[in-house]
């Protein structure tokens, strides 16, 4: 197990199939009093097939922004975002996103909120009922189906979401910091449902983590990104081989938590001297 | 709570309002003397005699089906015309302005135009009440639009929806309770502009609104009963229908703060 956990240069490696890459990519957004930041600069990774990739970075690396771009919520400024070798043109049920709130519809209940988007990628009537109550059912929700979003907790929320996400059978997750709000015992609990989804997808399906906790990052991910201080570029790479579940107790985990956490306040640091010498 | 509690929360503060103007009015009525100002109880008999002859019903009933129409045909066409500004911005700033200009006009400023245009008739009058209110519908509808949090769109269009099926399952939905409120402004303009004018298109006969009218014949203390008789429709309609389904449908979503 001595080489489980294996720090590599700089460059990113090339899988031969991405499921996602990123060319080049360049992100600009417009702030409140008109400014043009630069979120992500020139930003180039590839994440396989079945790979479960988590991006790390101090908060406004451009994290949101890529990910925004992968989900076909926000065109790129320059550079390219391919899905597949496609260049990705707007959202689709193809790509799950699960947000930093659960986004859950009001108006539905439980049930109908995860049914809506089997409805929505055309799954007839008499079927979505049985998908819908197998996913609340691996959450954990089944008794909850018939409640309305507000009677739920917040980390019982975000399991919803997590269901309705994932119902469409989806071959990309993209989760934008989905557990950041949550108490640290429902934040546990999600992440063991996402780690044994990804177990049981068998390498089906592709996970692309935002988050800005290291050790959600080295539980969850076969590779772990780190973005520098914005505007976001690729700083580091982490491949975490150890086998799943994982044990945050597990020495080579710690290590690599700490080796990883170490970079990252760099970045923070000098994120927060760039701040003050505006 | 018991029922008997609900009840008298519910019903307790709108009844001692009622009680309180109709102790003033009396009041008034007796300090007063005069035939302008009839007593509640002279009104009562007047409205008494009302329902026995069947003036009031008669009036009542005509009226609410001029109304029921109208109201739909303004909830239907300023919904679809919302909907429509909200989906096409070229649209919306073109005609948004104008309904705003209808918004602003005064429902009577109508009534000759009308009467011009479709004679003194029954048409006239409707169109009168669905011009005057049907711009309340298109522009809360436009606004509650605008007010759908942006998350709830991105996350139907990530859940694959797109062009009408994201209206129709994501936006519309989300946007109801702020279009309640834009059908409970349609119901009270529906109801003035209808009155005005049954009141100013005679040959409109047979309407509360042309009890209204002193060239009726109608006596004032009839005149009181009728203008009672269309308030208390248009407040029981407002708060047993309009007034619970928005409260259905808030309570369904967590915004309604129990008090």
């Amino acid at each position: 197990m001595a080489n489980a956990i294996r720090t590599l240069a700089d460059r990113p490696s090339a899988p031969a199939e991405p499921k996602l890459a990123l060319r080049d990519l360049v992100v600009t957004r417009r702030t409140a009093w008109g400014e043009t930041v630069t979120a992500t600069d020139r930003l180039t990774f590839d994440v396989a097939a079945g790979e479960f990739v988590c991006l790390l970075g101090p908060s406004g690396c451009g994290k949101t922004s890529l990910l925004n771009v992968l989900a076909g919520l926000v065109e790129p400024t320059s550079g390219q975002a391919l899905l597949d070798g496609r260049p990705i043109t707007g959202p689709g049920p193809d790509r799950a996103v699960l947000f930093q709130e659960p986004a859950l519809f009001p108006w539905l209940s439980v049930r109908g909120n995860v049914e809506l988007g089997l409805d929505l990628i055309g799954v007839p009537l008499s079927e979505r009922r049985a998908v819908a109550q197998r996913w609340l059912a691996n959450v954990h929700l089944e008794g909850w189906a018939d409640a309305q979003p507000h009677e739920l907790s917040a980390g019982m929320r975000q399991r919803v979401a997590l269901a309705r996400a994932l119902a469409a059978d989806p071959d990309v997750v993209l989760a934008d910091e989905p557990f950041g709000a949550l108490d640290a015992q429902a934040r546990e609990l999600l992440q063991r449902e996402v780690q044994r989804v990804w177990v049981e997808s068998q390498n089906r399906k592709t996970f692309l983590f935002v988050t800005h906790n290291v050790r959600e990052a080295t539980l969850l991910a076969d590779r772990v990104l780190v973005m520098s201080a914005a505007p976001g570029r690729l700083l580091e790479e982490f491949r975490i081989h150890a086998p799943r579940p994982r044990d945050m107790d597990d020495v080579l985990i710690a290590r690599v938590v700490s080796e990883i956490h170490a970079l990252l306040m760099q970045e923070v640091d000098a994120s927060v001297a760039r701040e003050m010498a505006r | 709570m018991s029922r008997a509690r609900w009840l008298a929360e519910e019903l307790g503060p709108p009844l001692a309002g009622v009680a309180g103007l109709l102790a003033i009015w009396a009041v008034v009525a007796a300090v007063t003397d005069s035939a302008g100002i009839p007593s509640p109880s002279i009104v009562w008999s007047a409205f008494l005699d009302g329902m026995r002859d069947g003036t009031l019903p008669d009036a009542a009933t005509k009226t609410l089906i001029r109304l029921a129409f109208s109201f739909f045909v303004a909830v239907g066409s300023g919904t679809a015309l919302g909907l429509a500004l909200a989906l096409n911005w070229f649209a919306r700033r073109a005609i948004r302005p104008i309904v705003v200009a209808l918004q602003i006009t005064p429902f009577v400023a109508w009534v000759p135009l009308a009467v011009i245009w479709f004679g003194a008739t029954e048409r006239a009058v409707v169109f009168v009440a669905i011009v005057g209110s049907f711009p309340s519908m298109t522009l809360a509808t436009l606004q509650a639009i605008r007010q759908v949090p942006p998350l709830y769109e991105r996350a139907g269009r990530t859940l694959g929806a797109r062009g009408w099926s994201l209206y129709r399952k994501i936006i519309v939905p989300a946007a109801l309770p702020g279009m309640m409120a834009g059908l409970q402004q349609a119901w009270g303009f529906a109801w003035k502009a209808l009155m005005a004018g049954e009141l100013i298109v005679a040959a409109a006969h047979a309407g509360l609104g042309h009890l209204l009218d002193p060239r009726s014949g109608a006596s004032v203390p009839t005149l009181f009963a009728a203008l009672a008789v269309i308030v208390v429709i248009g407040v029981a309609v407002d708060y047993l229908l309009f007034g619970q389904l928005d409260r259905r449908i808030r309570r369904r979503r967590g915004l309604l703060i129990e008090t």
